[in-house]
């Protein structure tokens, strides 16, 4: 007795071709994974690291499967001036990428088609298990992605344009399944800025699932922006799983804006002697949106470093969920690891979860950790109406202002000010 | 300009104006001196717009409009300027972009044309220059990190920029070395005209020594118990408060 939802994806594994499955020789591990999912079934309420995000109503849904690409205005599509992979509900658009003008050593490219004509070496990455019980997605993702981004960076090459994954998400005749995998390489020293929207060209109700794992050797450096701003129906599974080699830093931000429910989990692996993280993100939870973000730090290394510096908005019926998880394994001396969770309630019936959990085996290590939650400094916002500024652009003014400090460590003038934008197109709805 | 009757106001449910009566024309001073607890911050926050402030009976007319029935920054909008005894720090909000937000804000609610961003910086350094204030205060966030005597100076600043027709200063001068407090009060004269009207409560006369009012009252037990001019400011300062507490005064009049 299986849920809807795991017969419904059990039907569309069914019936993908043979031959798509095999791609790569990976059969047998699609197969594998997902004989797994189905086994143990979605994580429910008893599982720790699910407890606050439970899956029940999502379990009752079918979702099928997008074949056709529809008509998207490449207007409406985010990251118009830069190179970019575009997927509309899972599936490549190459009318709507641009791939030109890369420099040489930077090697990008949808995953269908590395499956289609590529060397089934560069697809080994897709053969990895994925062992826990309640990685059902992770081993959904296995077993039905067909598609996503790959981008190689060869070793010393600085990449100074960011490039963009989009993915949208547009009617597709019902709900869908969509699964996509990705793969960043980062060669000794190489650098790149990666920038990921998660985005609706129309409303639609569908199930993203979504698995970047990022390889980054000795000294490489990767900068990696997320903006999440799905449709208000759409639920979105990310997971990112970032391995770093020794003084390779990894600085990542995450804007949370959209869906009905997300949940993105952030595994770093901070393998190599001065490996660095740093992650910053605002998870805004309005209406009736329920966001989740789980955070996973592993230092497993000496003199290793992570700063986490995450904002959270709770308004409306909206529920904000933030794990901020940091492991320092023995004989990982010299780490130091610093959390930062600061949430806003702006609403009586919104809720907000903060769990700032530490975990150190170590000597000789810096760790530092703070989670509050307040509302809004009304002393503040009658010093904005004070003098003139009216109550919603004041509280705007202020729920940004406690954002602010998320953007600070972006570099790039131009990408700050996107993000910026982002934010502030946003943050009125959820003030007023 | 404004003519506050009979007002009482109670802040969590305790009453702390009892009664007040005050009526200040176009370009006028007015003092309000008194002791700790007489109800004079209540004053300046209740004429704001604060939340948490009763009134409980009485009327407050400002320009011939019932001045409580407008929210905070409607009043502001109209006019109505409270230098705060303690200005609040927000850190992540610039100085400049809370400054054009909200004097575009007032410009756009009376219907006249939003300042760009040329024409803003152009006012800001006209003011600044005026008030010997360096811009340095501009860049940073609003009053966050800034010294008590800073923190006044971009009170007064403000209140140059948004050209209000009544400024209520509370204390302004509580905190401030000489140097500071000249500085205050050189802000104040400058902006006195015939269309404009200041009420400036404070604790000590030496404000009054730089500002020289028009009208003195004295604020005891949420009421105006004394009137006069500048020669009560004087008298308060020699005797002390205590010297009124000996006499039983009829509310007075302004």
């Amino acid at each position: 007795m299986s849920a809807p939802l795991l017969d419904a994806l059990r039907e569309t594994f069914d019936a993908l071709p043979a031959s798509r499955l095999a791609a790569g020789g990976l059969g047998a591990a699609r197969r594998a994974q997902f004989d797994a999912a189905l086994a143990d079934g979605l994580p429910g309420a008893r599982a720790e690291r699910w407890r606050y995000t439970p899956l029940r109503a999502l379990e009752r849904r079918r979702f099928g499967r997008a074949d056709a690409l529809p008509d998207i205005d490449p207007a409406s599509v985010p990251a118009a001036n830069l190179p970019r992979l575009v997927f509309v509900n899972g599936v490549y658009a190459p009318a709507l990428s641009r791939v030109d003008g890369l420099p040489d050593g930077v090697a990008l490219y949808p995953l269908s088609q590395l499956l289609e004509t590529g060397d089934a070496r560069d697809a080994e990455f897709l053969a990895r298990r994925f062992p826990a019980r309640d990685e059902t997605f992770a081993r959904l993702n296995a077993a039905l992605a067909l598609d996503g981004l790959v981008v190689r960076v060869a070793a010393g090459v600085r990449v100074a344009t960011p490039l963009a994954l989009v993915m949208l998400g547009a009617p597709a005749g019902g709900d869908v399944a969509v699964h996509l995998r990705h793969l960043v390489e980062l060669g000794d020293g190489a650098e790149l800025t990666l920038v990921e929207y998660q985005a609706a060209a129309a409303p639609q109700a569908h199930l993203v699932n979504s698995l970047v794992q990022a390889h980054l050797r000795t000294g490489a450096r990767l900068s990696h922006v997320r903006v999440q701003r799905e449709d208000a129906g759409a639920s979105v599974f990310a997971r990112t799983d970032a391995a770093l080699a020794s003084e390779a830093h990894y600085a990542r931000v995450d804007l949370e804006l959209g869906a009905a429910l997300s949940r993105h989990e952030l595994n770093i692996a901070l393998q190599g002697r001065g490996a660095r993280a740093a992650s910053n993100g605002v998870l805004l939870a309005d209406g009736k949106r329920h966001v989740d973000t789980r955070l996973a730090i592993d230092h497993a290394a000496p003199d290793t470093r992570c700063d986490l510096v995450w904002r959270g908005l709770a308004a409306d019926r909206g529920r904000g969920v933030f794990h901020g998880g940091i492991l320092i394994r023995a004989g990982a001396d010299g780490a130091a690891a610093h959390l930062s969770n600061k949430n806003l309630l702006l609403s009586p019936h919104a809720e907000i979860d903060t769990q700032p959990v530490l975990e150190i085996h170590a000597d000789e290590v810096q760790a530092s950790h703070g989670a509050t939650v307040g509302q809004l400094d009304e002393r503040a916002l009658f010093y904005l109406r004070s003098r003139g500024v009216p109550e919603g652009e004041a509280r705007a003014l202020l729920t940004a202002a406690f954002c602010a400090v998320v953007l600070e460590a972006i570099a790039d003038a131009d990408l700050r000010a996107s993000l910026d934008a982002e934010l502030s197109a946003r943050l009125p709805q959820v003030a007023a | 300009m404004l003519k506050i009757e009979n007002l009482h106001v109670s802040v969590a449910g305790k009453p702390i104006l009892k009664g007040l009566s005050l009526t200040v024309n176009a370009g006028e001073v007015h003092a309000i001196m008194g002791p700790n607890g007489a109800g004079k911050s209540t004053l300046g926050n209740v004429l704001a717009g604060r939340d948490g402030y009763e009134v409980t009976d009485g009327t407050v007319e400002y320009l011939g409009r019932n001045l409580l029935e407008l929210e905070p920054e409607a009043r502001a909008a109209e006019g109505v300027f409270l230098a705060f005894q303690y200005p609040v720090e927000i850190p992540g909000v610039n100085n400049t972009y809370f400054l054009k937000a909200a004097l575009n804000a007032q410009r756009k609610h009376r219907g006249e044309p939003e300042l760009d961003a040329m024409q803003f910086l152009k006012l800001v350094r006209e003011k600044l220059r005026v008030l010997h204030i360096s811009d340095e205060l501009l860049h940073r966030a609003v009053n966050e990190g800034f010294s008590g005597g800073e923190k006044k100076r971009n009170e007064i600043f403000q209140m140059a920029l948004l050209e209000p027709r009544l400024a209520v200063l509370d204390e302004t001068d509580s905190g401030l070395d000489i140097d500071a407090l000249k500085m205050v009060a050189e802000g104040v004269n400058h902006m006195r005209s015939a269309e404009r009207a200041f009420v400036v409560v404070t604790h000590y006369q030496r404000l009054l020594d730089y500002i020289v009012p028009d009208y003195v009252h004295v604020l005891a037990d949420g009421r105006i118990v004394e009137s006069g001019d500048k020669n009560l400011a004087l008298k308060l300062e020699e005797h002390g408060y205590a010297w009124l507490r000996d006499r039983q005064l009829p509310q007075a009049r302004a």
